[in-house]
């Protein structure tokens, strides 16, 4: 029977599904304006939030050894409740410029922000598995939200097949460890994997690894990513390129620190040749675009290569914290940032699908200068250009692998960022070199969104010690 | 020669008949009644396995729910008049390898890990099925406490998402 | 411990006896005249229009999803009541919020008329 000390380990997670399943009961017979809807689940992402700042510094693990609660779940499930709130605000006018405004939306999103924090929290295998179906199928829904667009449907038909594809790379990984191990419990798995034989457990953890890759789209299990991103309204786009990639990247981290130190040789050097694949294929392929959301789509791709990066040397343990908390500060920048321009894109979105092109940014700085020098700030930033967040991250992270003894992946991770200058440029230069006419959308959140992840995207770049204090702590229990 | 295994050697041949009179059936509604069948035979080697439970969640679920909508897909497409469309170029060597792998894989679980390792033990014997049905609830309701509360929470959102995709508004535009 | 089956194993070899008896003597002894109107399926004497399967309405998919998933609620109710007692005033507690959940998705589901058949 559980304590009261399980309950405390899960506080923030219980509180928001609780609130999440009332949202959908006075959704559904009370609400008539769903405005209001949009404001109470704001509401419960802030409260949640304190709760979870609350618990900084606090340390505990629940329900048979389930969960934990560490300054690791703490850092990623602060993210995800920003990413959450942003996802609201990006939300909140689209959907009804777009003539998709349901309840459910939130609702869902809600539902999906749950599942993305209990895996961060999830210390057992199954508690993984069913924290990922919980946070994908939302996101399947809200891709396919725009039911009578045929890209939307596509978009989420397409998501769901190739999802439900990888979990099933992942159960059956999960399966081979048990077989292996004998157990789902990461800590146990830790404990019996020195006194097995490896290859069933080094199988079982390369499969997990695909189902896992699959959703923070590293090549080549990236191919749905960009036909998804295009299709789902892009409020939707915005959020699950942020949430779904947190998530993805803080299972992925916890599972391989605590259940597989033993098989980090060989799993260095897989993760070694899908990070420098997907930095390279995702940048290169993304140069070709002239649809600014498949192009954000193809820099995400190549983002989660830089992010993978941070994990390479995961088995050292004297290098795998400094890499891990340059890993957790660049997260905490690409969130910001890729939070930022797709309220950018969503500002130049009109209802019937124009203004997605990048040449439809031809000008803009002559007609609105706040949205195009924003919009430059986020361009460079993704460059990991001075003075803007992506810099330091980049920083940081390409100093952590270095001294990790991997120059030759540090080489390619900057070569790739030169590359990747190309195609970011060319937005900027449109913007202001080119002549053009465009609508924009004025909506107070959606300004705000932008505007305040232009200014973190500067002002915390000037000061980045504090967050990357922040990432130093938030080690794993 | 035990009972067991007599009856073993029955339902694998019923199996393996089954699976093939699913793949061979040129009607898409063939082939699901025949994959009923199918996990209705899985179901009774759950049973030899000492699972009732498994065997039961077989039945109501897979054998019962899941073919529905299977049935109702295949329907709902109309794919059991389609005529029978190109095979793709890559499909069959493709399969070819993929059942190979599989097929050294279970050879090497058997020949290496057929001796147990000791960390997997055999299922327990249990007198009765409810005997193990009490054991495995004590476990689900008890170390396995928050995986279920969770599923019920998984079911409500599957639910909610079946219906916003499904269902049209009142007054919605579909 | 597969003795306990014997009875469900002697239910389905009867029933399927039975449904071959029933076909077998029809077979047996029934006349056996066939012409082209008399394969044709019977449909109240009307002439036979197109296939036997036709394409269902997308309403019969969302009745089935409701049902697998209330099915699979229930599965989880066999292994609780068995060990209902052991497990005590907890488990029934943890039941009760399973439920209550999973009635917050069927009050939704009532109220958004996924129940009823326009």
């Amino acid at each position: 029977m559980p304590q009261p000390q399980d309950y405390q380990t899960l506080l923030p997670v219980i509180v928001l599904a609780v609130w999440a399943c009332a949202l959908l009961l006075l959704d559904s017979f009370l609400i008539q304006r769903k405005g209001l809807t949009a404001c109470l689940a704001a509401a419960g992402l802030a409260i949640t939030l304190g709760l979870t700042l609350s618990q900084i510094g606090r340390s505990s693990s629940g329900f048979s050894g389930m969960v934990v609660l560490d300054g690791f779940s703490t850092f990623i499930n602060a993210l995800q409740l920003v990413s959450g709130l942003l996802g609201v605000a990006l939300a909140y006018a689209y959907v009804k410029r777009m003539g998709i405004e349901r309840g459910e939306y939130y609702t869902l999103l809600l539902f999906s922000v749950v599942g993305m924090m209990l895996m961060a929290q999830a210390t057992d295998l199954i508690v993984v598995f069913i924290a990922l179906e919980m946070l994908s199928i939302p996101l399947y829904v809200l891709a396919a939200f725009n039911r009578t667009q045929a890209a939307s449907e596509e978009a989420g038909l397409k998501y769901f097949l190739l999802g439900a594809f990888s979990t099933g790379f992942l159960v059956y990984g999960i399966t081979l460890v048990y077989g292996a191990t004998a157990s789902t419990n990461l800590s146990a798995i830790f404990a019996a994997a020195s006194s097995t034989s490896n290859l069933l457990l080094t199988i079982g953890a390369a499969l997990i690894l695909v189902g896992f890759g699959f959703k923070v789209a590293v090549v080549p299990f990236h191919m749905w990513t960009p036909d998804v991103y295009q299709g789902a309204p892009t409020a939707v786009t915005g959020f699950m390129s942020s949430g779904a990639k947190i998530a993805g990247f803080a299972a992925l981290l916890r599972v391989f620190a605590t259940a597989f130190p033993a098989i980090a040789a060989d799993m260095t050097d897989i993760l070694w040749a899908l990070a420098a694949v997907t930095m390279i294929l995702g940048n290169l392929v993304a140069i070709s675009q002239t649809d600014i959301k498949r192009m954000l789509a193809y820099s995400s791709i190549a983002h989660a290569g830089y992010i993978l990066m941070a994990f390479v040397p995961y088995g050292n343990p004297a290098v795998a914290p400094v890499s891990i908390a340059a890993g957790l500060f660049y997260l905490a920048a690409y969130v910001i940032t890729n939070f930022g321009a797709w309220g950018v894109v969503i500002a130049l979105e009109q209802p019937d699908g124009k203004g997605l092109q990048i040449s439809d940014y031809s000008g803009l700085f002559w007609r609105k200068r706040g949205l195009a020098v924003a919009m430059t700030v986020f361009m460079l930033s993704l460059i990991g250009f001075p003075p803007t967040i992506g810099m330091v991250g980049k920083f940081y992270l390409f100093r952590a692998i270095i001294d990790g003894g991997f120059t030759g992946l540090a080489i390619i991770g900057v070569i790739a960022s030169l590359v990747s200058a190309f195609y970011y440029l060319r937005v900027v230069v449109n913007m202001f070199m080119r002549e053009g006419e465009q609508k924009i959308e004025r909506e107070f959140w959606l300004d705000l969104t932008w505007g305040a992840a232009a200014f973190l995207t500067v002002a915390i770049s000037l000061a980045p010690g504090w967050l990357f204090y922040l990432a130093s702590a938030a080690g794993l229990r | 020669m035990n009972i067991d295994f007599i009856l073993f050697l029955v339902l694998a041949l019923a199996a393996i008949a089954t699976a093939l009179g699913m793949l061979l059936s040129r009607n898409a509604v063939y082939s699901a009644l025949f994959l009923v069948l199918n996990f209705a035979v899985v179901a009774v080697f759950y049973l030899l396995l000492g699972a009732p439970f498994i065997a039961m969640a077989q039945v109501t679920v897979y054998a019962g729910a899941i073919m529905v909508l299977f049935l109702f897909v295949i329907m709902l497409l109309g794919a059991d008049e389609l005529a029978p469309g190109k095979a793709l170029p890559w499909q069959r060597p493709l399969a070819a390898t993929l059942a190979v792998v599989l097929v050294i894989e279970a050879a090497y679980l058997l020949l290496a890990r057929g001796a147990p390792s000791g960390l997997v033990t055999p299922p327990t014997e249990y007198t009765n099925s409810t005997e193990s049905l009490r054991e495995m609830a004590l476990a689900l309701f008890g170390q396995y406490l928050l995986p279920f509360e969770i599923t019920s929470i998984l079911l409500l959102v599957a639910m909610v998402g079946a219906i916003v995709l499904a269902k049209q508004e009142k007054g919605g535009r579909r | 411990m597969l003795l306990e089956y014997l009875a469900i194993a002697l239910l389905l070899v009867v029933s399927t006896l039975v449904g071959l008896i029933a076909i077998g003597l029809g077979e047996l002894f029934g006349p056996k005249i066939k012409s082209k109107v008399k394969d044709e399926p019977y449909e109240s004497g009307m002439p036979v229009i197109g296939a036997g399967t036709r394409r269902m309405p997308v309403r019969f998919y969302l009745i089935a999803v409701l049902f697998i998933l209330f099915d699979i609620e229930v599965v989880f109710f066999l292994p609780w009541a068995v060990a209902f007692r052991q497990l005590g005033l907890f488990g029934m507690f943890e039941m009760v919020v399973f439920i209550v959940i999973l009635l917050v998705g069927y009050a939704y589901a009532w109220k958004k008329g996924a129940l009823e058949w326009e």
